[in-house]
């Protein structure tokens, strides 16, 4: 499979378009498994990665650490992010290991323009989801 | 559901720390041999239904043309008889009991062969559920995987970057301050540009000489000389 840069080539110009020409970067992370970042302006500290494997493309965006939920408001938060998942459009919370995270998933033959548009909607939805959950954090 | 449940045992096991692997790499490469081995079964197991489908065909056609020259015989064999063709009778009637023979050795075979086909089509549908379970399981694990590893190539980068993730309350502060700023300065850049056309509205009409507002500057100093040439006027009188 082609490396994610060559395979989403524009995703940068397409992503910025949906972000009312937020300015948009796009830098692969070496290691094992091709990841993309995608930095956006104003919303650096919210990047987004995305990751194929034959199965999906998967964009995750990571919110916060288990360390960092409030101990005694953790059940709270676990059931307004299952009540909040039907109702975001496009993405879905999850958990990786100790990271809660943001994630939108796509074929693993989605065009660019599919990716570009989910990169925007889960960047928001990060935003929105930051601010609405904040109260359960320390 | 099995695999989800699979995918959970793993997770809550040895591998909630980011850095290990979800899944054995070998099990996984053992598992897609499986697969494999797998879909050979059954693409030869389809390949042996055709030929026992075709037999079972075959064998149905032999029973009708059997049937039909049993009864042939059967009516040769009467005809013979009312026409008191003894010799001949009997041999037509020995050709209809080796046809009836023959009928019943193909009707077995042709059950033998209806078994059959069932049994491989039972074979291959319980084979191709069970190859699409594998395939969706393994499907889930390298997702898994993929998804673990990755985190831990964002973690490595970023820890070796010098940079280091900010809080979520962090983030959120600085995110909030940053969009106020931008917020900020579009509001500052319309106002901006709301003062220059209105200064530019109002060039437009001091050209045309409304709403000048006159120079007090001239006219203290029209003043002035006016009071003192009164005073210069009164002292030559």
């Amino acid at each position: 499979m082609k490396p994610l840069l060559e395979r989403f080539s524009g995703l940068d110009a397409l992503t910025s378009a949906q972000l009312a020409g937020l300015s948009v970067q796009l830098q692969p992370i070496p290691g094992a498994v091709d990841v993309l970042q995608v930095s956006i302006e104003t919303r650096d500290e919210l990047p987004i990665f995305v990751t194929g494997s034959d199965a999906q493309t998967l964009c995750i965006c990571y919110l916060w650490h288990e360390s960092e939920v409030k101990p005694e408001e953790r059940l709270a938060m676990l059931e307004a992010m299952l009540d909040l998942n039907p109702a975001i459009p496009l993405s879905s919370f999850g958990r990786i290991g100790e990271r809660y995270v943001l994630t939108g998933a796509l074929a693993a033959d989605a065009r660019v323009s599919e990716v570009a548009q989910d990169i925007a909607t889960l960047s928001d939805n990060a935003r929105d989801a930051l601010e609405a959950l904040a109260p359960f954090l320390k | 559901m099995a695999v989800l449940n699979k995918i959970l045992t793993l997770l809550r096991s040895s591998v909630r720390e980011i850095g290990d692997s979800v899944v054995d790499a070998n099990a996984n490469r053992i598992y897609e041999q499986e697969i494999v081995d797998a879909k050979s079964a059954v693409a030869q197991a389809r390949e042996e239904l055709t030929l026992v489908m075709a037999k079972e065909m075959q064998s149905a056609r032999e029973i009708e043309r059997l049937k039909v020259s049993a009864a042939q015989y059967e009516k040769h064999t009467l005809e013979a008889l009312e026409k008191n063709e003894t010799a001949l009778a009997e041999e037509a009637a020995a050709r209809v009991a080796s046809l009836e023979d023959e009928l019943d050795a193909q009707t077995k075979a042709h059950a033998s062969y209806a078994l059959n086909t069932a049994k491989l089509k039972d074979l291959i549908r319980k084979a191709e559920t069970k190859l699409r379970d594998h395939e969706r399981e393994l499907a889930m694990a390298r997702t898994t995987e993929s998804v673990y590893r990755a985190t831990q190539s964002i973690s490595h980068n970023i820890g070796s970057s010098g940079s280091k993730l900010l809080s979520a309350r962090e983030s959120l502060e600085r995110i909030k301050q940053r969009h106020e700023e931008l917020q900020d300065r579009m509001s500052a850049a319309e106002i901006l540009d709301r003062e220059t056309a209105a200064d530019a509205l109002d060039h437009k009409l001091a050209n045309a000489g409304i709403g000048v507002v006159p120079d007090r500057a001239q006219a203290v100093l029209a003043r002035v000389q006016a009071s003192a040439r009164a005073k210069a006027a009164n002292q030559v009188a």
